[in-house]
């Protein structure tokens, strides 16, 4: 039996596939996150126009309400336009783009920060624990939008102005990805403390590798699965952090919107009338996030032996 | 017999809370943005005096129909011996809210200080020679030459007690541009109906009526106390209309008015705004930084002006973004100022083909990338007509990046000339060219075109702008406000937009027109 397909196929027949396949609604949330994965990457393939394009924008297809043709250009739009004449199924699939894109390169960005702290905190111990721990503390204290918002202000001051918009999604990224560290170091922080004490460690350090390889090596895959978890659930929780600075006008900017941006737009329309500039943004942002959420918990429960 | 000794009490205390409110009215204000500065002599901007002439009081202002009504002052007449000099008789009897009188001697400190290096009202007295006291209660003007429409600028000009003023360090202007904060900035002591209770900018200002008010008996003055709230977001200042949280908003959002007039107990009062919405350029420098062009600046070159103004669709822009509450145009002058004709106003085609062809001619055939500075809580729509603007003009190669923030950040970047490209509005509280002139078209000078963010300078147009302060024949007056207006025209230094249409939102029972420089006062407001 070649390897490659034995792993497949030990994949099919394992515990983890068999609880999935009997979940639906773990079944429905992957396939909508994956649908949306793949809609945000062939962005440039789907979508029927492109939104970010500024000059081929025609202002007077403003406003026009789904599948009814435009007054006085006589377009069509599967989910209407938005104030600007964008095509909104076209922004939504871009804005999905950004939403998607700032929430993992943050929660990448949380986890290489909050795992690396952790194992230090829990293998060294003493001071250093202390230090990253109490300073943990501190920031738990904060809501973490709070701490984004600062971060993101703080960075958009010290940024010259013609440079802050094309900026603007990497200083998102930096302050979700700095917001949401916490959980990680905690966690990786207490599975590294007792499993440092098991006998692979001590023989590790018997036959005399380096702390950092000890590490990164031998503690880290053991600590890996409750930071996947963390992971996920973290993700639906930058989208939304995302979101919501682009929603306070903090985010994305208008010109290059992202699903928290839409929102912000569809607000000001909300007692014209004009419901679909509102409503279809949110409830992908809403499919996306509680998506991600329940393939998020459903890991968690299948991941813990405690309960099975 | 214990209950009914309750239900009296409360029947009493419910009577009594009913009559206390009939006569102490408060009245819930909201609009988008703040007032800037309660220095009265530091920023010409509209919120700004909104606010200060509820606590303020010029020598004479507009009233709620337009119409130059006395204030400060009761009289005022040309000497017949002396055409350059205006006599002013001032009101008797006029407090200041700190209880000291009002006299010639603080109308003319206060105009002095009004022409002070760092005020920004200067450019309303540069044909002022000299402020004289001739005694207690007359103050004579001195002009360079006769100027007969010089009460016209006289409106906004606030008066303040020059002691306190002295007293508090507050005899200069605070110098907004360089983000300096003054005691007269933060705290108020005026002759108006009303006096400053509390104020956290951008939250929320608290006034009270004045007990001492010169008016009373000669206005409705019913309203005993103003709670003003900036509200910036269009749907929060509507929920905030529809729900009753304020009695009166002063700028309903264009999509929201069928909402707010349809629903019962509350109206809309419309009305055409003596404000045009234009874009501004730097066409004065020879290199540029927010450009992508080295070396030279694409604004300077009339053509890529004129192809801008050939590229921005008004019509869309009216019918969209502001559905049909504005009135496009060609030049950056409302309708009610005098200069202004049908043919000035008249909007060019949208011909994106033509303009294109412009653009090839001025050697931008690939475009350029330029910034757009925009405010976001001071014009009707101002941030979505800038981004309408960004795509439009996307259709000729320009790629404009679009930095849209609040107009307490927006406005010094025009003022320190750290703006290339620029949305401004402009009212005209004169009712004349020479103060758009002046303001916006006069090369930048220690006292005249201080809003001028162009950098355009034309020393021939600036000798006919001068000229206009002691021109009296009325005809050949107008005669060269025409012909500065032909060259503002020909060069293109601003892209015009539309000009405003005002829409009060208010409770059924305020009786208040609308004023049409968006200037409420609200000594003049009844209850019914």
């Amino acid at each position: 039996m070649n390897g490659e397909r034995g792993a497949w196929q030990r994949f099919l027949a394992s515990d983890f596939f068999y609880d999935f396949k009997r979940s639906p609604v773990t079944l429905v949330s992957f396939v909508i996150v994956v649908t949306l994965i793949l809609l945000a990457i062939l962005a440039d393939l789907v979508a029927p126009t492109n939104p970010f394009d500024p000059a081929s924008l025609n202002l007077m297809n403003g406003f026009t309400p789904p599948m009814e043709p435009n007054a006085f250009t006589g377009e069509t739009f599967l989910f209407g336009t938005d104030d600007q004449g964008r095509d909104l199924l076209s922004a939504i699939i871009y804005g999905l783009r950004v939403s998607l894109f700032v929430g993992l390169t943050a929660v990448i960005l949380a986890m290489v920060l909050g795992v690396s702290l952790g194992l230090l905190a829990g293998y060294r111990g003493g001071w250093i624990d202390s230090l990253i721990m109490r300073i943990a503390d501190i920031q738990m204290t904060f809501p973490s939008i709070l701490i984004a918002v600062l971060i993101f202000g703080v960075a958009r001051g010290l940024l010259p102005p013609d440079l802050r918009d094309e900026l603007a999604i990497s200083v998102l990224i930096i302050a979700i990805g700095l917001s949401e560290w916490v959980p990680f170091a905690r966690t990786v922080r207490g599975t590294t403390m007792v499993e440092k004490e098991k006998e692979y460690v001590q023989a590790a350090r018997l036959i005399g590798l380096g702390s950092g390889q000890i590490m990164l090596r031998h503690i880290l895959p053991n600590v890996l699965s409750p930071v996947l978890v963390i992971a996920t659930i973290t993700l639906a929780l930058a989208i939304i952090a995302e979101a919501t600075l682009s929603f306070l006008g903090v985010g994305a900017p208008p010109t290059e919107p992202s699903l928290g941006t839409l929102i912000r737009i569809g607000q000001d329309f909300l007692f014209s009338g004009e419901w679909w500039i509102l409503l279809f943004p949110s409830v992908t942002l809403l499919a996306l996030a509680l998506s991600v959420n329940l393939l998020g918990d459903w890991l968690r429960d299948t991941l813990n032996p405690r309960l099975k | 017999m214990k209950s009914l000794t309750t239900r009296l009490a409360v029947g009493i205390a419910a009577a009594l809370l009913v009559s206390s409110m009939a006569f102490a009215q408060t009245l819930r204000w909201a609009r988008s943005g703040d007032s800037l500065t309660l220095d009265p002599h530091a920023q010409n901007e509209g919120p700004t005096h909104t606010l200060a002439h509820q606590i303020y009081e010029p020598l004479l202002h507009r009233d709620m129909a337009g119409q130059i009504t006395p204030a400060l002052a009761t009289s005022w007449k040309a000497l017949d011996d002396n055409p350059n000099v205006w006599r002013f008789q001032l009101r008797k009897g006029v407090t200041f809210h700190d209880g000291a009188t009002m006299t010639a001697d603080d109308v003319v400190y206060s105009f002095e200080r009004a022409m002070k290096p760092t005020s920004a009202m200067k450019e309303l007295l540069t044909s002022v020679k000299e402020i004289r006291k001739v005694d207690d209660y007359t103050v004579d003007f001195e002009t360079n030459g006769p100027n007969p429409l010089l009460i016209n600028n006289l409106t906004n000009l606030f008066v303040m007690d020059s002691d306190w003023a002295e007293k508090n360090g507050a005899s200069n202007p605070q110098d907004v541009a360089a983000g300096e904060t003054t005691f007269a900035s933060q705290n108020t002591n005026g002759t108006g109906a009303f006096m400053l209770v509390s104020r956290t900018p951008d939250q929320k200002t608290v006034l009270k009526a004045n007990p001492n008010y010169w008016g009373k008996g000669e206005f409705p003055l019913q309203v005993s106390e103003i709670i003003y709230t900036p509200i910036q977001s269009a749907a929060t200042r509507v929920a905030a209309l529809l729900s009753g949280e304020v009695d009166f908003i002063q700028d309903v959002p264009v999509q929201d008015l069928k909402r707010v007039s349809g629903q019962s107990g509350l109206k809309v009062v419309t009305a055409a705004q003596n404000r045009v919405i234009f874009f501004g350029m730097n066409v004065g420098d020879s290199d540029i930084e927010s450009d992508n062009v080295s070396g030279k600046n694409p604004f300077a070159d009339i053509r890529v002006r004129k192809a801008m103004n050939m590229a921005i669709n008004r019509d869309a822009i009216k019918k969209v973004v502001m559905r049909e509450q504005a009135s496009p145009t060609n030049v950056i002058m409302p309708p009610f100022v005098n200069g202004w004709n049908q043919q000035l106003d008249a909007v060019p085609a949208n011909d994106v083909a033509t303009a294109k062809k412009m653009m090839q001619e001025a050697g931008y055939s690939d475009g350029f990338s330029v910034t757009l500075n925009c405010p976001n809580d001071r014009y009707i729509n101002d941030e979505a007509i800038c981004q309408a603007a960004v795509g439009m003009l996307g259709q000729i190669g320009i790629k404009v990046n679009l930095d849209a923030k609040p107009k307490a950040q927006h406005f010094p970047l025009i003022k320190n000339k750290t703006t290339d490209f620029y949305m401004l509005g402009w009212g005209v509280p004169t009712f004349d060219s020479h103060y758009i002139f002046n303001f916006l078209v006069h090369t930048t000078t220690e006292n005249r075109g201080s809003w001028n963010g162009t950098r355009y300078s034309n020393p021939a147009l600036d000798t006919k702008i001068v000229a206009l302060e002691s021109e009296t024949d009325l005809d050949k007056r107008n005669g060269i406000i025409a012909d500065i207006w032909r060259q503002v025209q020909a060069d293109q230094i601003y892209l015009p937009i539309h000009n405003q249409v005002l829409n009060w939102g208010m409770k059924d029972n305020v009786q208040f027109d609308v004023q049409p420089e968006d200037q409420p006062h609200f000594k003049y407001l009844t209850f019914n």
